[in-house]
């Protein structure tokens, strides 16, 4: 398993191909992969650029624990993110999530799951601007309506 | 008691500071640390919280030098 929180820009599947390479040959039938990007668009308006702030260390420490968790949960051979934070532009990748496995259907059962876990517990903060140059922290992330809610479990909020 | 308090994203900006350290009585809450440093203010029912880097909530009992964040829901990947 490897986590990686930087601020460099990064080219996810050359990310791949290097990681991949330190596996050993011949053991994975497998490697699933999501790779999330900017949009120039959300919630109807056009955004021009993103800074993505974040909690260091605690970003780094939750990402682990969830890939050490689907390591358990599925028969894992091993697992890469690698996750921006501050300044990017549209079309730029953002987090890079990948899993290899011997079989297709642990793959991505257990690449969905370290996203969407990602996104419910892992503390960044993305800040839009927009082409008039106003600054605004975005709320909420979308939840995937596939992903099994039981699986992910978000952090209890001041009011429940 | 001493807490590392931080802030982060839009609750650094509605708190207008990073982080500060207050000293609390032992025995001291999440949510007594947030009545000193708020000046008054509720918390927002969004708000998420970690000790430690672990998430937890308002009733959870500090030791002397935890760690303490406030932050907006999150929003990466």
């Amino acid at each position: 398993m490897k986590v990686v929180v930087q601020a460099e820009a990064f080219d996810p599947y050359e990310e791949v191909r290097r990681y991949e390479q330190t596996l050993e040959k011949g053991k994975h039938g497998g490697v699933v992969t999501f790779v999330g990007t900017m949009r120039d668009f959300n919630d109807g308006q056009d955004v021009v650029a993103m800074s993505l702030d974040h909690y260091p260390g605690m970003t780094e420490k939750h990402i682990e624990q969830v890939c050490a968790e689907a390591e358990q949960r599925w028969d894992v051979m091993d697992s890469l993110v690698v996750h921006r934070y501050g300044d990017m532009y549209p079309s730029e990748p953002i987090v890079l999530v990948a899993v290899w496995s011997a079989h297709r259907a642990e793959a991505f059962d257990a690449c969905r799951f370290i996203i969407n876990y990602l996104k419910e517990r892992a503390p960044f903060w993305k800040r839009e601007t927009t082409p008039a140059g106003e600054k605004r922290w975005v709320e909420h992330n979308t939840r995937d309506p596939k992903a099994e809610v039981n699986d992910v479990v978000a952090p209890a909020r001041a009011d429940n | 008691m001493n807490i590392k308090v931080r802030f982060f994203a839009s609750m650094r900006d509605r708190m207008g500071r990073d982080e500060e350290v207050v000293a609390v009585s032992d025995g001291a809450t999440v949510a007594d640390v947030w009545a000193r440093v708020s000046n008054g203010q509720a918390m927002p029912a969004s708000t998420l919280i970690a000790v430690n880097m672990e998430y937890t909530d308002a009733s959870a009992a500090l030791k002397d030098g935890d760690e303490l964040a406030f932050f907006p829901p999150v929003t990466g990947g």
